[in-house]
């Protein structure tokens, strides 16, 4: 298939909403949005004029710094919002916000927020492009977006890899942007998680589920480690941390039943000795911080393709 | 649908400038060349090789993609972005002679946006322009330093440039 030349799109709300000529579209442009970051001068005048609000209704840090570093790297005026201080800790309610927001003429707001669909509401109320920086349980597109592109640029290559995606299934908006778009691209995905973190379903979109880590580990091009949020938790869900560890958690040892140059994936923040050990979390094989500098290439080109989407 | 410079024409253009590029400026030592993609890429990848023929010096070739700089980006009403490409200028362009090249010299626009462009990866001691074709029609104070040749055209019409590179053969052609 060829690569578009459009997202068809205002909005960025999910990988669901993407075919394979899409996500490879973002993937080329994000290509020339790194070598943006490399120069001297970083930024260059594409959005001049244009307005970007930042809406984080939860807590962020990279995700909202890595907006905002995109965003001023295109030239775009940003500003930001975040819960604490705001009215929304007045009792204002998503759709009167969103109407605030909206007569101040924005070009694109980026959203997170707890609530699943959050994004889409927004969306549907605004003329603005909406960005979903993460909603709830639902789809943190951007993410799974600069995850494929780390992947590619360390194996040059999608198609026909194995990645083994490990951890709390259950709670991750990751898990679910990345499964849409690794099958999309036709790479094999096997996860695991304890019994107790499953996501039901997940067979019928053409993924291997295994609760052996051994197993999933097995083999795989990429392993990709789903962080343990104890805040969405309450002990209910593991017996502990160190138990979990044992049987979860990512070694050295584990990694050796791996490809031979298996890379190591973390979304991020890590609970080292939780779901990842410091000799992976610090080894050569990961390239956790490969993430964090693709992942302001990646939503440079999210910025830019939706900016031309507006009319 | 006429064709105005054909393979062996566009080859004597070529190597004509690459002479005049080293009679005006004394030698090649501090030069580089930028070439503005698509077309201007391949053209300066041409006259990289016959400089080197000339003088036996390797002059440093760069790409250069405008699509983050042009003037008309956000004017569309509606419409998708265009396809932005990768820029490559794997050297230092600090107190060098710049010679940036392009396929075709129309309103100019396209190299007031290169310049802008150029200025945010440093500071060159001068930047000169190639370009193979030049219709006419400037929008902007801008003129080439070298011209393959000078086309008088309407602004109905359009130039198409053709490399063996990109399209399978060298020519160009007016059309409309």
């Amino acid at each position: 298939m060829t690569t578009a030349t459009s997202l068809h799109s205002r909005h960025l709300l999910g990988i669901e909403d993407l075919d394979r000529s899409q996500i490879d579209l973002i993937l080329e442009t994000a290509l020339a949005m790194k070598e943006v970051g490399t120069r001297p001068i970083k930024k260059v005048p594409t959005l001049r004029g244009r307005t970007v609000v930042n809406l984080f209704f939860e807590p962020s840090t990279r995700t909202r710094m890595s907006f905002e570093l995109a965003e001023k790297r295109l030239s775009a005026d940003t500003l930001g919002m975040t819960t604490a201080g705001s009215s929304l800790s007045k009792g204002e309610t998503l759709s009167d916000t969103a109407r605030t927001i909206e007569a101040m003429a924005p070009d694109l707001i980026v959203v997170r927020h707890s609530s699943s669909g959050a994004p889409h509401q927004l969306a549907r109320i605004c003329r603005a492009g909406i960005i979903n920086a993460g909603d709830g349980m639902h789809e943190h597109p951007t993410q799974a977006l600069l995850d494929a592109f780390t992947i590619k640029e360390r194996k040059g290559r999608l198609e026909g890899l194995r990645v083994a995606i490990i951890g709390d299934l259950e709670h991750s908006r990751v898990l679910r942007s990345n499964v849409f778009l690794l099958t999309r691209m036709g790479v094999s995905v096997v996860v695991c998680s304890p019994p107790t973190l499953r996501l039901p379903g997940l067979d019928r979109l053409g993924v291997d589920v295994t609760t052996s880590m051994d197993e999933a580990v097995s083999g795989a091009d990429v392993v990709m480690m789903l962080r343990v949020q104890h805040e969405r938790m309450r002990g209910l869900y593991l017996p502990s941390l160190r138990e979990y560890f044992t049987l979860f958690g990512l070694t050295p040892e584990r990694m050796r039943r791996a490809a031979p140059d298996a890379i190591v994936m973390h979304p991020g923040p890590m609970n080292r000795g939780v779901e990842i050990a410091s000799e992976v979390a610090d080894g050569p094989w990961s390239v956790i911080l490969d993430q964090v500098a693709n992942g302001v290439a990646v939503r440079m080109a999210v910025l830019y393709l939706l900016a031309g989407e507006e009319g | 649908m006429a064709i105005v410079m054909d393979a062996d024409r566009v080859s004597r253009s070529l190597t004509r400038i690459a002479h005049e590029i080293v009679e005006h400026n004394r030698g090649v030592e501090d030069l580089a060349l930028v070439g503005i993609r698509a077309r201007g890429v391949p053209i300066a990848e041409r006259l990289a090789a016959s400089l080197h023929g000339l003088t036996g010096i390797v002059v440093p070739t760069g790409s250069l993609d405008i699509t983050l700089y042009r003037d008309d980006l956000m004017r569309h009403a509606v419409g998708p972005q265009p396809v932005v490409r990768r820029t490559e200028i794997p050297f230092s362009i600090d107190d060098r002679l710049i010679l940036l090249v392009d396929d075709v010299l129309y309103t100019g626009r396209t190299i007031r946006a290169a310049l802008d462009a150029l200025i945010d990866f440093g500071r060159p001691r001068a930047i000169q322009l190639i370009v193979l074709v030049d219709r006419g029609h400037r929008e902007l104070p801008i003129r080439a330093d070298y011209v393959g040749r000078n086309i008088p055209t309407s602004q109905q019409q359009s130039v198409q440039v053709r490399l063996v590179e990109l399209d399978g053969r060298d020519e160009v052609e007016v059309e409309g």
